[in-house]
C-alpha cells in the first residue's frame, strides 16, 4: 500500500466554530511529519476526519488514495493514537488489545509480542484503570502498532511520558519513519519535535500556515519554536 | 468483530457479574415464590385435579346417565327442556334466580368409564352456544345453532356426532377416533359456576364465581345399547350446596319415554393455573439485564473507547450489530443456563409445599423456556440500543426499564384496568411476556383470561415478534444517529 497521506480542502465547522479553513497537505513516507499549531488549531478535528470519526464539511482525506472507511482491516493499514486514556478501567490491558488483535483477525501471540515491546508485560493483566498517564499512552502506543501499519497518526504522543518515556517514544517513532513509514504527529511544543520531525506542517485557526522540512525551517527562523511563534502570532 | 466483542464483554468482570447476578435472581425469585406458596387439605395430601388424556389438567365433574356399549351402536335424542338456576348473581346478589350460564350443557355422551380425566366425546346443547361437539376436554366445534335433536354413534374405532332441528335431516358436527373396547355411552349435564370478574377501585378486577345447576329433559330416546340406565356423578366432591341440600338433589329420574338429569360441574380444561411458578425470578433478572446491557455500549461512549471500536471497525452499523448479537447472545445464553437450573428446583420445592403444578407438556415447557430466554435477549438488545442511541447509561437504563419492566408490573399487578394493561402488553416491549403463557385461554370455557391470571392479548410468537420489532426499530434508530455522527 502507499502510504501517503493527502488532505485536500477539508473544511469542517462545529455549530457556530469553524474548525477547519481550507486544510490542505501531504504527508510522505520515510519521515517523521511534525504537525502544529496552537491549541484550537484544527489538529485533532484533522486527525478525526482523516480516520473517519467525523464527517467533513468539505474536502477529502485520502490514506494511500482510499478513505478510512473503506479501508478492510483498518489496523493493518493504519495505527491511530487519539487519546491513551480512553479505557475501559476494569478491562486488562491485554484484554484491549486482545480485542483490538481479534477485530482484525490477528493471532493472540502478535498482543504478547507488542506487550513486550512497549514495556507493559508486568502489567498486563492487570485493569487498566490503575494504569498510570504513561502506562495508557503506552498502551495506546501498543494498540496502535498491532496491525504492523505503514501508515501512523498520534495525537499528541508525549502527553503525559515521563523524560524515559520521551526517549522511547521518540526512538520508536524514528524507527518506524526509517523503516519507510509515514508518522505523522500533533504537537503544540515545538522543542519535542526539533530532532525527530524531518518535515512540519505549521497550522493555525483552521489552516495550513507553514509546510516545510524542517531544517529549512530551521534555516530559515533559527529554531523551530521562533518559527512556530512567528507563524502563528 | 463478534469475537472481538465477545472477548469485551467477559473482560470487563462487572458485566460478567451482573449477568450472574441476572442468573441467581432468576432461580432465587422462582424459589423464593414456591417456597412462599403452600397449599394444605387438613394434614392430608391434596387431592389433585385429574389429567386429561393429552396431558393437561382438567375439570371433569359432570351428571351422567349411562349404559355399557360393548361393539358398534348409537343413541339418539331430543333435549325437550333445558333450564337451570343461579345463585345470587349481580347485582344485587340478594336472590337465586332462574337461568342457564352460557357454557351450561346437556346432550349424550361417549366416555371410557366413569373416572374423572378419561377420555370423551359429547355433542351437548348449550345454553348460548348452540350445539358443540366436544371431545378430550380441550377440543371444541360448533354445530348447528338450532338443534335440538342429538346423536352419538360408535363404528368400529369411531365416534361420530350429529344434530338436527327436526329429526329428519341430520348434520355430522364431527368424529374422534381411536377407540377400543367397550364404553359408556349415555346423558350428560353440566353447568359451570356463574363468574364474573369486577373492576376493583384499587385497579385490576375481582373475580367471583357462583355455584349454577342445570336440568334437562331428554325424550325420543333411541338407544341401541340395552340395560337400564345408570347414574353417577363423575368427579363428585361429596360437598353438597344449600340449594342441592334443600330444593333440588344432583340426579337423573326416569319417565315412561323422558330421562331427566340435573347437576352441576363441567366438562373442559382446567383454567385456574397461572404462569409456571419457574418462570417467577424472568422479571427481576431483567432488571439485571437491561443494566448490563445498556453499560455494554454506554461505557464506551463515556470512556471515549468508541473511538477505538470504530477505528478498528469503522462499519458502523456493522460494529453496532456485532454488539447487539454478542449482548443478545450472552443474555440468551445466561436465561438459559438460568431457566434449565430453576426449572426442576423450583418445582420440586412447589410440590413439596402441597402445590399442584399443572402439566403443561412437552413442547409448552420447550416454548416457555426457550420463550423466556428469547425474551430477555431481545429486551437485551432493546436496551443496549436505547443505551446506543442516547449515549447516556442512567437515561437508557430508566427508559429500558420504563418500557419493559413497568408496563409488565401495571399490567400483571391489578394496577390498571385490564383493557389498559392489554394494550399495554400489546404495544410496548414487554408484549414478549406473552411466551410466558402457559395454558391457551380456551374459548369454550368463560373465565376473565387477564394478564393478572397469566393470560396475554397476543399469541406468544406474536409477542416475541413485538419485542423483536421495538429491539430493530430501536437499533436502526441508534444506526442512523451513529452513521450521522461526529464521534
Ligand atoms: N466535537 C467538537 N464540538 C465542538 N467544537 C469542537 C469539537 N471538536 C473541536 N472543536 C473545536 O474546533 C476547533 C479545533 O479543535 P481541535 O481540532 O481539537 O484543535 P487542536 O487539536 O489543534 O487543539 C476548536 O475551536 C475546538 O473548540
Ligand atoms: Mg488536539
Amino acid at each position: 500500500m502507499d502510504a501517503t497521506i493527502d488532505i485536500t480542502g477539508l473544511r469542517k465547522s462545529y455549530g457556530p466554530t469553524a474548525a477547519l479553513r481550507e486544510m490542505t497537505f501531504t504527508v510522505r513516507p520515510g519521515q517523521v511529519t511534525g504537525f502544529v499549531g496552537p491549541n484550537g488549531a484544527g489538529k485533532s478535528t484533522t486527525m478525526r476526519i482523516l480516520l473517519g470519526l467525523d464527517h467533513p464539511d468539505g474536502g477529502t482525506a485520502l490514506i494511500g488514495g482510499r478513505r478510512y472507511r473503506d479501508l478492510t482491516k483498518p489496523l493493518e493499514a493504519v495505527g491511530a493514537l487519539l487519546d491513551g486514556t480512553a479505557l475501559q478501567p476494569s478491562r486488562s490491558g491485554r484484554n484491549h488489545l486482545l480485542w483490538l488483535a481479534q477485530s482484525q483477525g490477528l493471532p493472540a501471540s502478535r498482543v504478547d509480542e507488542l506487550l513486550d515491546e512497549v514495556g507493559l508485560a508486568g502489567v498486563a493483566r492487570r485493569r487498566a484503570g490503575g494504569y498510570s498517564l504513561g502506562m495508557r499512552q503506552r498502551l495506546g502506543v501498543a494498540a496502535a502498532l498491532l496491525g504492523d501499519p505503514p501508515v501512523l497518526i498520534l495525537d499528541e504522543p508525549f502527553n503525559g511520558l515521563d523524560p524515559a518515556g520521551f526517549v522511547w517514544m521518540r526512538d520508536l517513532l524514528r524507527t518506524r519513519a526509517r523503516e519507510g513509514r509515514a508518522v505523522l504527529i500533533s504537537s503544540h511544543l515545538m522543542g519535542e519535535l526539533q530532532d525527530l520531525a524531518g518535515h512540519v506542517i505549521v497550522v493555525d485557526r483552521g489552516r495550513v500556515v507553514a509546510d516545510a522540512p524542517t531544517r529549512a525551517m530551521r534555516e530559515r527562523y533559527g529554531s523551530l519554536e521562533s518559527a512556530y511563534l512567528e507563524l502563528t502570532r | 468483530m463478534i469475537r472481538a466483542e465477545f472477548t469485551k464483554f467477559r473482560s470487563v468482570r462487572g458485566w460478567v457479574l451482573g449477568l450472574a447476578t441476572a442468573v441467581a435472581l432468576f432461580v432465587g425469585m422462582g424459589w423464593l415464590t414456591a417456597a412462599g406458596s403452600f397449599t394444605s387439605c387438613d394434614d392430608q395430601a391434596c387431592p389433585s385435579p385429574p389429567v386429561g388424556p393429552e396431558g393437561q389438567a382438567v375439570e371433569d365433574h359432570f351428571g351422567f346417565a349411562h349404559r355399557t356399549l360393548t361393539g358398534d351402536g348409537s343413541l339418539t335424542a331430543r333435549v325437550r327442556d333445558f333450564s337451570g338456576i343461579i345463585t345470587y348473581p349481580p347485582p344485587n346478589h340478594d336472590e337465586i334466580v332462574d337461568g342457564l350460564v352460557p357454557w351450561a350443557k346437556a346432550g349424550l355422551i361417549v366416555k371410557s368409564d366413569i373416572n374423572p380425566g378419561s377420555p370423551y366425546a359429547a355433542i351437548m346443547l348449550t345454553a348460548d352456544h348452540g350445539v358443540r361437539f366436544q371431545h378430550n376436554y380441550v377440543h371444541d366445534a360448533a354445530g348447528p345453532v338450532d338443534a335440538r335433536w342429538l346423536r352419538i354413534s360408535r363404528s368400529g374405532a369411531d365416534v361420530t356426532a350429529y344434530a338436527s332441528a327436526d329429526g329428519r335431516n341430520w348434520t355430522t358436527v364431527g368424529t374422534m377416533s381411536g377407540w377400543s373396547g367397550p364404553v359408556r355411552i349415555g346423558f350428560a349435564i353440566a353447568s359451570p359456576p356463574d363468574i364474573t370478574a369486577k373492576g376493583n377501585p384499587m385497579g385490576g378486577s375481582i373475580v367471583q364465581a357462583r355455584f349454577t345447576q342445570a336440568s334437562a329433559v331428554f325424550d325420543q330416546i333411541t338407544s341401541t345399547a340395552g340395560g337400564a340406565w345408570r347414574y353417577d356423578e363423575v368427579g363428585a366432591d361429596g360437598l353438597r350446596t344449600d340449594w342441592e341440600k334443600l330444593h333440588r338433589a344432583p340426579g337423573m329420574t326416569t319417565g315412561s319415554d323422558t330421562l331427566t338429569l340435573t347437576g352441576s360441574g363441567d366438562i373442559a380444561p382446567a383454567t385456574d393455573m397461572r404462569v409456571a411458578p419457574y418462570l417467577a425470578g424472568a422479571l427481576p433478572a431483567l432488571l439485571a439485564i437491561l443494566v448490563v446491557a445498556v453499560l455494554f455500549i454506554t461505557s464506551e461512549f463515556r470512556r471515549g473507547l468508541i473511538r477505538t471500536t470504530l477505528l478498528a471497525s469503522p462499519h458502523r452499523a456493522r460494529m453496532l450489530a456485532a454488539k447487539a448479537a454478542v449482548i443478545g447472545g450472552v443474555t440468551f445464553a445466561a436465561a438459559l443456563i438460568a431457566v434449565v437450573v430453576a426449572r426442576p428446583l423450583v418445582s420440586h420445592v412447589f410440590r413439596a409445599n402441597g402445590n399442584f403444578a399443572a402439566p403443561t407438556g412437552l413442547l409448552t415447557d420447550l416454548r416457555l423456556s426457550l420463550g423466556t430466554a428469547a425474551l430477555l435477549a431481545a429486551t437485551a438488545v432493546c436496551a443496549y440500543a436505547l443505551g446506543a442511541l442516547l449515549r447516556r447509561g442512567l437515561l437508557a437504563i430508566v427508559l429500558a426499564v420504563a418500557l419493559t419492566v413497568v408496563p409488565y408490573l401495571l399490567a400483571t399487578a391489578s394496577v390498571l384496568p385490564v383493557a389498559a394493561g392489554e394494550w399495554l402488553l400489546r404495544l410496548t416491549p414487554a408484549a414478549g411476556f406473552a411466551v410466558q403463557q402457559a395454558f391457551p385461554a380456551y374459548e369454550q370455557v368463560f373465565h376473565p383470561y387477564t394478564p393478572a391470571d397469566g393470560y396475554f392479548p397476543l399469541a406468544p410468537a406474536a409477542g416475541l415478534a413485538v419485542t423483536c420489532l421495538w429491539a430493530a426499530g430501536l437499533l436502526t434508530l441508534a444506526t442512523v444517529r451513529l452513521n450521522r455522527a461526529d464521534i
